[in-house]
């Protein structure tokens, strides 16, 4: 889909450090994503991960003959609005078929768009600043999912294959980089700060794993300072983002070799290998780029308004770049720990917190540090806020803080509460000296070592005043104010 | 009987649902051996229904204005449960999940469907020859091909077997059946019928509508099956037309146009019947001396509307029908693998003629060619548009013959594929610029076929061709046939 | 026969179209198809420089559904219409080669 048309590096462009010197590294991305709708893009079937097989299905979306398409608002309104927040143009746009035979493609032909794509000429900066360029961000259908039985599951090996078509018909966005990225680092920055956008938006739950966000790199090498194109390989079934850093290093690194000893690489689309780290050959392309797309003549143009998208924008929530600056702005904290944050959607926990008057760096660090789980939905602003505020008034100390905040991620609730609970009461300093007295009365001897002793024994009676009163108390007085009530009364 | 004379007397009580059901099977089973119409007779369905019908009628409901009219559905309407087949070995057997939205609408105004009616493989054809299941014959001359590809139920209605029947249009398919066996056929302007659940030949230009043996019939039937869908995505949202509201109004004062390039005269196509001229000439006196006025437009892009129809129709084709493909329905052939799985099913259950059209789409889209042929077709189309526009200035509606010839004989056309493609001339632009059409039967020709004349109408102007249609047909029973 | 098309194009989009042609089926698609093709240089020729291409008769645009979830078709129905399934999936010989 891409037109691989990559300026010469300059100066400023950035060098893969893990590739042979003289060779520089050129990708682009395709991103699908599948959007949070609760009804496929074509039909009312639900667009559920994880149902039966064949379960989500009507005429529509098995591509039973007679059938029609009719399109979800709210897909194409989940488009346009990845589209502004990719910095895209929203254009008049009509969705095309693309013409090949496949298994898990119920008509023979994906709906999709083609030379009208609704969103196009968009932008990504990464966290460092780098820009990678978007070409287009367009709508189209996902497949149905075969499986492939006996021969070990291996689809060349299969003695037959199972076609669910549940997945059929879902509705995608597929986003498509320019060739702008020279590294694996911000290859996977890419698809990490897209994710965070999907997610800021609500466009999609963007889940790698769950297949929700699927990416495929377009890789090619050249000589350093080149600005010629070479051939490029799709890489497709890539998992995770740490796969994507392996994959585009293991073809890189298969380019750089047959382009050394054995000429130029073939263009095909290839598969990521995890186990085996490595990429092997797709099917043969033979016939397959002739996709004789047109228009698609059982839906009509989508014409949004300057209105639609003024609104679009006016609903636009704040982008992880932006929330990015903005907290660093506040918290002067590590630009990295920052970027952690951002990344988990916890920013506006730590922005609040510091508002009201919390250190910027230490609630960015706490967060960094013991919010690092899955799932923290129970922790709020204000609870988060409030059990920092509780910790630097010194009504709980820095384990107890920590404790208090386990029980947050756990159960949520007040954390003053949840404090109480566990016993962590800070006691109120009249119970503390009267409790102190007490033991003056009860211990004559060691009061008077204390007050009218040697330095020697004055360290050895608050250290056993101090311990009678935490084990009076059970650990619950604050140890600096028990030392400064014994010092008031021996003065 | 008429089917509105049916609809009322079934409505008054007068008569049951169930007999005029048994009279229609009758003739059915007592000639359809010969004429194959029909694929397929749901007697026993029929029954269930036609029983429906008095029941609602002894229970004092209405059934509505079609109440108890049998009827033909062309096999490319899906019908759930029954079979549909688009007259294709591939589709041999299919039984949709779901009814088509006109299915629906004709059984909720009472009418009783009697079956499934022959048709050109996936609509393909101007003959009804190109079917799986044998030709059918022409009611009036058994030697002569009823006019494709809706001839199954343009025979059915012509021989009486049902009073009403549905076709779909792509380049012409209701109206030249209809002039071959000398009844009506509509095809209403693009988006006024809902096309969910017919099965696709080319989508942009495919429509469906009625066929009976009289303008009011059809006007009748058209108005239950016209009027937007929400499973129509090109359904025309805010259109619900009242064609039985206009017949009576006549043509004074209407402004007719011949279009110059399909007269026969100076720059006008050839192959134009002498015959089916002169009594398209004759239907343009009688609107004449009903008080229209008459002049002559031209359409210069009407002699390019066979060749863009031929690039688009099969391009949208060949796409259309990718979804053949032994997986999921009809006809599988066993190979080792799924891709050989594929071409084996697709080429046993394919016609010559579906392959054709199928081969020549895909090349008409393919890279290098698109914008040679599809590309320069969909520009024509826009010439076509624009050119009718300008003649729809100074006219209301524009008459044409139907068909270049009347019926011709099984078999005389079948060798060379532009020898039948011709036959569309006429009736193509309107499906390339999606507007309305109908045949109305008109004398005929000099072999004693029935001649059709078309009447042709902007967008939304369907209810003027069924008020001119009545004009012609006042005439043409009153002694000019 | 006609030099509009070749024996390798009708070859070529045979194979796009999942069609297996005879020998005698490939002559005869060459001939009929340069045929229509040659029929069509009328088209072909036409000078349509700025003239807006029309895919559609119709002027709409935006016609749209709620996100609403609409009862699917029984499993049941649908497989029954199928020429083989397995655990309530389409079953197909296997698949050579990979996804495009």
């Amino acid at each position: 889909m891409t037109d691989f048309v990559a300026p010469a590096s300059t100066d400023d462009t950035p060098i893969e450090p893990t590739l042979p010197g003289g060779w520089e590294l050129v990708v682009g991305l395709e991103v699908h994503v599948e959007l949070d709708t609760a009804t496929k893009l074509f039909c009312g079937c639900a667009n559920q991960f994880g149902s039966e097989p064949n379960t989500n299905v009507c005429p529509t979306c098995l591509g039973l003959p007679g059938s029609l398409p009719v399109m979800n608002e709210t897909a194409v309104a989940l488009a346009m609005r990845l589209g502004r927040a990719l910095g895209c143009d929203v254009n008049r746009s009509v969705m095309a078929r693309k013409n090949y035979f496949y298994l898990d493609m119920p008509k023979d032909f994906q709906t999709t768009q083609y030379d009208q794509p609704t969103n196009s000429d968009g932008k990504i900066e990464l966290g460092d600043g780098f820009v990678v360029g978007i070409e287009r961000a367009h709508i189209e259908e996902d497949t149905g999912k075969s499986t492939h039985v006996g021969g070990g599951g291996r689809i060349n090996d299969a003695e037959y294959s199972l076609v669910d078509y549940n997945r059929a018909g879902v509705p995608l966005v597929e986003i498509v980089s320019r060739p702008d990225v020279r590294t694996i680092e911000h290859a996977k920055a890419y698809v990490e700060e897209l994710r965070g956008i999907l997610l800021a938006t609500g466009v999609s739950d963007a889940r790698m794993e769950e297949g929700s966000m699927r990416v495929d790199a377009n890789v090619s090498v050249r000589p350093h300072g080149s600005d010629e194109l070479r051939t490029r390989c799709e890489i497709k079934n890539i998992n995770s983002v740490r796969s994507l850093g392996r994959a585009i290093d293991y073809e890189a690194r298969r380019h750089i070799d047959l382009w050394t000893n054995a000429g130029a690489p073939d263009q095909e689309t290839r598969h990521w290998d995890e186990e085996g780290g490595r990429t092997t050959s797709g099917r043969s392309k033979e016939d397959a780029d002739d996709y004789r797309y047109f228009q698609e003549p059982d839906l009509v143009p989508l014409e949004p308004s300057s209105e639609e998208i003024a609104a679009i924008d006016a609903s636009m929530p704040m982008l992880p770049a932006a929330r990015r600056a903005a907290l660093l702005a506040a918290s002067d904290a590590d630009a990295d720990a920052i970027g952690i944050l951002v990344e988990r959607g916890q920013d506006e926990l730590a922005m609040v917190a510091i508002d009201s008057g919390a250190d910027g760096d230490k609630v960015v660090t706490r967060l960094v540090n013991d919010l690092a789980v899955d799932d923290w939905s129970n922790v709020t602003a204000e609870s988060f806020t409030a059990l920092i505020q509780m910790e630097s008034a010194g009504d709980l100390s820095a384990t107890q803080a920590k404790q208090v905040l386990g029980d947050l991620i756990e159960k949520g609730g007040d954390p003053a509460a949840l404090a109480a609970a566990r016993g962590f009461e800070a006691m109120d300093t009249g119970e503390l000296e009267s409790l102190v007295d007490q033991l003056i009365a009860d211990h004559p001897d060691e009061w008077s070592r204390f007050s009218r002793g040697d330095d020697g024994d004055r360290k050895k009676m608050q250290g056993f005043f101090t311990g009678q009163i935490m084990k009076a108390t059970q650990g619950q007085a604050d140890g600096k104010a028990v030392a400064q009530l014994l010092a008031q009364k021996s003065a | 009987m008429t089917a509105l004379e049916i609809a009322a007397a079934v409505r008054a009580g007068e008569r049951s649902a169930v007999d005029v059901l048994n009279e229609h099977l009758a003739r059915i089973d007592d000639r359809d051996g010969e004429l194959n119409a029909f694929n397929v007779v749901t007697a026993d369905a029929a029954r269930a229904e036609a029983e429906g019908v008095d029941a609602a009628v002894a229970a004092g409901d209405d059934p509505g204005p079609l109440a108890g009219v049998p009827l033909a559905l062309k096999d490319n309407m899906c019908t759930r449960g029954i079979p549909t087949t688009c007259s294709s070995k591939i589709l041999e057997g299919w039984q949709p999940p779901y009814d088509a939205t006109v299915v629906t609408r004709l059984r909720a105004a009472g009418a009783v469907a009697v079956g499934k009616t022959n048709l050109d493989e996936f609509a393909m054809g101007s003959s009804t020859e190109n079917s799986a299941f044998g030709p059918t014959r022409n009611p009036l001359d058994i030697s002569r091909v009823p006019g494709g590809s809706s001839g199954g139920t343009a025979a059915s209605v012509a021989a009486n077997f049902t009073p009403l029947g549905i076709g779909s249009d792509t380049g012409g398919s209701i109206r030249q059946p209809a002039a071959f066996c000398g009844v009506v056929g509509m095809k209403p302007t693009y988006g006024v019928v809902s096309r969910y659940g017919l099965i696709a030949f080319a989508s942009s230009l495919d429509q469906i509508g009625p066929f009976a043996n009289s303008v009011a019939d059809a006007a009748a039937m058209f108005d239950v099956i016209a009027g937007p869908d929400p499973l129509d995505s090109t359904s025309i949202r805010d259109y619900s037309p009242d064609a039985s509201a206009v017949l009576d109004r006549g043509v004074d004062g209407l402004r007719v146009g011949v279009i110059r390039e399909l007269s026969g005269g100076e720059g006008s196509v050839d192959g134009l019947s002498a015959d089916v001229l002169a009594r398209t000439n004759e239907a343009v006196e009688v609107l004449r001396a009903a008080g229209a006025i008459v002049s002559e437009v031209s359409v210069p892009s009407a002699t390019l509307g066979l060749s863009a129809y031929y690039l688009v129709a099969p391009a949208e084709a060949s796409s259309n029908l990718a979804r053949y493909d032994g997986v999921r329905y009809g006809l599988r052939v066993d190979a080792p693998t799924t891709g050989e799985m594929n071409t084996a099913s697709r080429t046993a259950g394919f016609g010559p003629e579906v392959k054709r059209r199928i081969m020549l789409g895909t090349y008409a889209l393919s890279a290098g060619y698109y914008d040679a042929f599809y590309g320069k077709a969909l520009k024509v189309r826009t010439m076509m548009l624009r050119d009718f526009a300008q003649a729809y200035e100074n006219v209301d509606v524009l008459v044409t013959p139907t068909a270049p010839t009347t019926a011709f004989r099984l078999g005389e056309r079948t060798a060379d594929p532009m020898t039948m493609y011709v036959n569309d001339v006429c009736t193509i632009p309107s499906n390339l610029t999606g507007h309305p059409g109908i045949s109305v039967p008109f004398g005929v020709g000099d072999d004693g076929m029935p001649v059709g004349v078309q009447v042709l109408a902007p967008a939304l102007g369907d209810e003027l061709t069924f008020q001119v249609a009545a004009v012609l047909e006042a005439t043409a029973s009153g002694g000019v046939s | 026969m006609s030099e509009r098309i070749s024996r390798g194009d009708v070859e070529h989009v045979a194979r796009l179209a999942r069609l297996e042609l005879t020998d005698d089926e490939i002559d005869l698609f060459t001939g009929q198809l340069g045929d229509i093709l040659e029929h069509a240089a009328d088209i072909e020729a036409l000078d349509v420089g700025d003239i807006e291409p029309t895919s559609h008769p119709l002027p709409l645009v935006n016609v749209l559904r709620r996100d609403e979830i609409v009862a699917s078709v029984d499993r049941d129905e649908v497989l029954a219409q199928a020429p083989a399934n397995e655990a309530g999936q389409f079953r197909v010989p296997p698949v050579l080669g990979e996804e495009p």
